[in-house]
């Protein structure tokens, strides 16, 4: 290959997935002459999967023409232990400032892999262990492929904001047809990057066989030998009158779409034309589509946004920035929740689950925190009906949890969460109450939306032991966890909720006490406008279809109706109060409240929404409507001029933990980078604040040079 | 209430030199292999009947500890009903675990059992962790030499006037003919378990063949070695086995469930015996251990058709061949080569003493007995006595 491909100014040095060649006797297993295997390997442990940059594709390309050279019965590839290949080094794309240099990646990977496909000698693949993205493609280049049954593999990379480009989207569709296709790379991918295990791998056909890890390497060798004397037969369907294409690519178009909300977003559309085109064209065809699309997916503003996101996202989820030092945290032995409603008991049943330590439900009368009680065990139960937890782990549990009408069970607790109607007044007598019973360390949490936390601590003789710890809806899906400090909260207390967060699973940052936190003060004053603009005269489909073309998973009617109207008017109010009018308070809204409509749509039976005519008689008649556009801009703009007050007054300390909040907590696409990099691209943070909030280059294409 | 035991079956997997082939492979990973290889060619076996694991490992500890038995049984997929234990006897493990479980069997408590051992002196240098109380030489209960099995070797020497350098270099180089002309035949890789091993460097490979033997072997490079254990000594690493790695693994059954199973019997345990001899001449105990088990079973000298001695030295070989008036090249003895040419991972050797056996009972039906034997450190001898199921009576 002499294709040479430096690497972009300022990115990081690769690191080379080395590519080495050794010989298997084939005698040893009843076969006849040597099998040349190439490991895959970058001399670094499992925490540092196998990629493909330029180098190591070369590397590759070197050890194919040593396997051939060897005049081998059959080629083989395989990983380093636990790890096959995790794709393409995604660190150097980042860095990519030319659409010339991303067709030469795109295109260097198709010229090595296909070398495997179009080998006159067999070629199979050992897929060792985990293999994503360009991990499998080159195994998808083999002519067969093995897996260890503990392995998991995947092609993410649609759920990045890629497609599957070194000749994934050309190859699985032929391998296992249009809706297994479908399945892989784009029903799984927007499904939160769902891998395949190998059972399921095998059952789709993009493994042939699937052999323990004890003796993978040993078996895999075998079924080679089987194949090349012909006593495995391994049947290829030919897929192109499958008549299941349409609905196959309709059915990956209807995922992309909800996921989306409405929106058409690139990279799922651009891999469905490449599934679709690989019904009839040639993999020659096939690959260079990729290669043009793979260079205009990498050439734009959304993939490198959501590069920054994903990156963002696994950095944080191991380090929260600014935390005090791990070692300052008290150990939580057993936990309290005070109430014992709904959101209690999800607070309750995640605390049970993650800490496995006693936890107390207290109500103000038996006969509730009895209830608290009695659903977190049913939620137990359910999950070992859905074998989702084992009867053991569950009787386990059932054990450790308990309620109380008497809020003396908290004596001996270390931490201590609050979830009562959200009060000040009724927090701050809550807080004083429990002082008396508990230690001076017991930390006391509070989940308050968007209530001071700062004011909760008065009177209190500890109010260094006050934190704010703010979940999100559905508390044990939504990953998001907002840890505010007052300006009294120490440090041992942040590192003890730190801790606890992390055995939640839960991905943190750190705030200062502000109003709404992060994600309910942006996403109050960004449903704000739109209510506004209803309230103003807006059709309401107009204004809540305005944002549709963005990608947000929901529109803001529908989230307003998962807030539920009266958190939504309880927020905006405190905001109102605390923030200023720039938070206006809905008649609509209010109207609504008062009349008990929980919805603003109803949901049919094939999952669409229609207006709920009760709330659609609420809406105030103003007489100034916007257009769609004039909506989506004023709440962009809101957004964009909130989130530079927010860094303004020190609520957190960088724009990549507002992007970081909104991505975890609002469940905003990667391809926004969150939200700022999108106001970055789209010029509105600096119509708005007269600057960026992230320097070009960030999560968005370097400045032409 | 004692039935007969048999030999089902038993494997290995090829041996390696300490820091050759095996460097980045675990010990409990060998011996996973060397069971699962030896259910593979046993298929009509079911593994929940499997009733016990012995291992054997001279060295208990890092991927040799926590229970190798019990550990290498779950690592090898067998269900967890399946209980394992540890064996040590140092270099005679394996084939301890063999009689132990035979005892068992005999015994009418097992029926099906595998027993086996492993070492990996690559990750376990011999003497590695080993304390010996000072009382061993303060009160004089051993001399120093019996702590270096090399110079048990040489001590041998002295006791033997007779067995010369000269001899014990002519059976080393003899016991590399043989192995190189097995091999040739095919007649050693029937019984090896092809072993995936990752080098860092070279990336997966797998071994098909043992790494130790030196083919190109001749009697005067032989002479040229150097004498570790002593000045002016006559053994060297020519004439004595290496540092290795490698495991063995062996089915065994009573004669009863292999014949209900349809299983193969490749060997009957006729009767075994372990004997003590001074620590300072170990090598010797495959002598009076001999001498007890023929007693036992009522049999002569001349009755034992094929002998499978372990060459931890070959001093020690001609010792014992010289005791029963063998000859040094007696074609009865070790017809493949022994562990001077493929190698001695100390507690593993014993199944492969009894596997080769078991090849030479197939290919000699007018053998009726055969025995394995080997010396062990702190002067013992261990041997098993089997009979050739495939006997025809005596030509």
């Amino acid at each position: 290959m002499s294709t040479n491909i430096t690497l972009p100014a300022g990115a990081p040095e690769e690191v080379v997935t080395h590519a080495l060649v050794r010989d298997i006797d084939l005698a040893a297993f009843g076969g006849q002459g040597s099998l040349a295997l190439i490991t895959l390997d970058n001399s670094l442990d499992h925490n540092r999967p196998n990629t493909f940059g330029p180098q190591s594709l070369t590397a590759l390309d070197a050890a194919i023409t040593d396997a051939i050279g060897r005049k081998p019965a059959a080629i083989a590839i395989t990983g380093k232990p636990f790890i096959f290949a995790a794709g393409a080094d995604l660190s150097a794309l980042a860095f990519l400032n030319d659409h010339s240099q991303a067709m030469a990646i795109g295109k260097l990977g198709h010229d090595v892999f296909r070398r495997l496909g179009e080998s006159k000698i067999p070629t199979f693949a050992f897929i060792n262990g985990l293999a994503l993205g360009g991990g499998l493609e080159v195994g998808l280049h083999c002519h067969y492929r093995t897996l260890s049954s503990t392995a998991f593999i995947a092609l993410p990379e649609v759920f990045l904001g890629l497609v599957p480009g070194w000749g994934g989207a050309t190859i699985l569709p032929k391998l296992i047809g249009p809706e297994r296709a479908v399945q892989v790379i784009i029903l799984n991918a927007l499904n939160n990057n769902t891998m395949l295990k190998s059972k399921d791998a095998l059952k789709l056909g993009v493994v042939d066989a699937v052999f323990d890890p004890a003796d993978y390497l040993e078996r895999s060798i075998s079924f080679a030998v089987g194949v090349l004397n012909g006593s495995t037969k391994i049947d290829r369907p030919d897929y192109s009158n499958d008549p299941a294409w349409d609905s196959a690519l309709a059915t990956g178009k209807a995922a992309a779409l909800k996921k989306y909300g409405g929106a058409e977003i690139a990279s799922p559309t651009k891999a469905l034309e490449l599934i679709a085109a690989a019904r009839k064209d040639d993999l020659g065809k096939g690959f260079d589509a990729e290669d043009k699309v793979l260079a205009d997916l990498v050439m734009s503003d959304p993939l490198r946004a959501s590069l920054y996101a994903f990156n963002l996202i696994q950095k944080k989820r191991k380090k929260v920035e600014g935390a005090p030092k791990p070692a300052l945290a008290r150990k939580v032995a057993k936990v309290g929740v005070v109430g014992a409603g709904l959101m209690a008991s999800q607070l309750a049943l995640l605390l049970l689950r993650n800490l496995k330590c006693p936890v107390v439900m207290t109500d103000i009368d038996q006969a509730r925190a009895d209830k608290g009680v009695a659903w977190v065990k049913n939620e137990l139960d359910k999950l070992v009906e859905k074998k989702r937890m084992s009867a053991e782990s569950a009787a386990r549990l059932a054990l450790l949890i308990s309620g109380s009408a008497d809020q003396k069970v908290f004596a001996n607790c270390d931490f201590i969460i609050e979830a009562i109607f959200e009060e000040l007044s009724l927090k701050q007598e809550l807080f004083k109450k429990l002082e008396a019973i508990v230690s001076p360390e017991c930390v006391l949490a509070t989940n308050t939306s968007s209530l001071s936390v700062e004011a909760m601590t008065q009177g209190l003789k500890n109010p260094e032991r006050v934190v704010g710890f703010h979940f999100f809806n559905p508390v044990a899906v939504m990953p998001l966890l907002e840890v505010a400090r007052t300006s009294t909260t120490d440090d041992a207390t942040t590192a003890t909720a730190i801790a606890v967060g992390k055995e939640l699973k839960k991905v943190m940052i750190i705030c200062k006490d502000a109003p709404g936190f992060v994600v309910n003060r942006l996403l109050t004053r960004f449903m704000g406008e739109v209510t506004d603009a209803v309230d103003e005269g807006t059709p309401p489909a107009v204004a809540d279809a305005a944002m549709m073309e963005i990608g947000f998973p929901m529109s803001p009617f529908q989230l307003l109706d998962l807030v539920g109207p009266g958190v939504a008017l309880h927020v905006s109010e405190t905001l109102h109060k605390n923030l200023g009018p720039r938070y206006r308070i809905s008649p609509t809204m209010q109207r609504m409240v008062k009349e008990g409509v929980r919805n603003f749509y109803t949901k049919n039976e094939d999952g669409t929404f229609t207006p709920n005519p009760a709330a659609v008689a609420l809406v105030e008649k103003g007489n100034t409507p916007s257009t769609a556009e004039q909506v989506r801009d004023r709440a962009l703009k809101a957004l964009a001029e909130e989130a530079r007050a927010m860094l303004d007054e020190g609520v957190v300390s960088s724009p990549a933990e507002i992007d970081l909040c909104m991505l975890m907590g609002a469940g905003w696409p990667m391809h926004l980078g969150g939200i700022l990099p999108y106001l970055d691209r789209t010029g509105i943070s600096e119509s708005t604040s007269g600057k960026r909030f992230h320097d070009k280059g960030v999560a968005s294409l370097p400045a032409k040079n | 209430m004692t039935r007969t035991v048999v030999l089902v079956d038993a494997v290995r997997t090829p041996f390696g030199k300490a820091g050759g082939m095996y460097a980045g492979t675990r010990a409990d990973d060998l011996m996973v292999r060397a069971i699962r290889g030896l259910l593979d060619r046993n298929p009509k076996v079911d593994r929940s009947t499997i009733e016990d694991v012995a291992i054997a490992a001279a060295t208990q500890t890092g991927d040799q500890g926590m229970n190798i038995g019990r550990s290498t049984a779950l690592l090898s997929g067998l269900p967890n009903t399946v209980p394992g234990y540890s064996i040590d006897r140092w270099c005679a493990g394996a084939m301890t675990a063999v009689t132990t479980i035979a005892g068992a069997i005999a015994m009418g408590t097992n029926d099906l059992a595998i027993a086996g051992g492993v070492e990996h002196m690559g990750n376990h240098p011999i003497g590695e962790g080993l304390d010996p109380n000072p009382r061993y030489l303060a009160e004089r209960i051993v001399e120093q030499d019996a702590l270096a099995m090399g110079a048990t070797a040489e001590r041998l020497h002295d006791r033997f006037p007779q067995l010369t350098k000269l001899r014990a270099d002519q059976f080393a180089l003899n016991s590399q003919i043989k192995t190189a002309k097995a091999y040739s035949e095919g007649k050693i890789q029937r019984d090896l378990i092809p072993t995936a091993a990752r080098n860092a460097e070279l990336g997966w490979g797998v071994a098909t063949v043992d790494e130790p033997p030196r083919p190109q072997t001749t009697m005067e490079g032989l002479a040229g070695l150097k004498t570790p254990f002593r000045p002016a000594g006559r053994v060297t690493p020519g004439n004595s086995s290496g540092l290795n790695d490698g495991a063995t693994a062996a089915l065994l059954a009573s004669e009863e469930k292999a014949l209900e199973l349809g299983l193969t019997i490749k060997a009957k345990l006729v009767t075994f015996a372990f004997v003590g001899v001074e620590p300072e001449i170990m090598g010797y105990g495959p002598v009076p251990a001999t001498l007890k088990a023929l007693k036992q079973a009522g049999l002569k000298i001349e009755d034992i058709g094929a002998f499978e001695v372990n060459e931890a030295f070959a001093v020690q070989v001609i010792a014992f061949l010289d005791h029963f008036g063998i000859a040094d090249d007696d074609p009865r003895v070790n017809p493949y080569g022994g562990a001077i040419a493929v190698g001695h991972p100390l507690a593993s050797s014993g199944v492969r003493l009894m596997l080769n056996l078991a090849r030479t009972f197939e290919e000699k039906p007018e053998v009726r007995y055969g025995i394995t034997t080997m010396c062990i450190g702190l002067g013992m001898g261990g041997t098993v006595i089997w009979e050739n199921p495939h006997f025809k009576g005596s030509k």
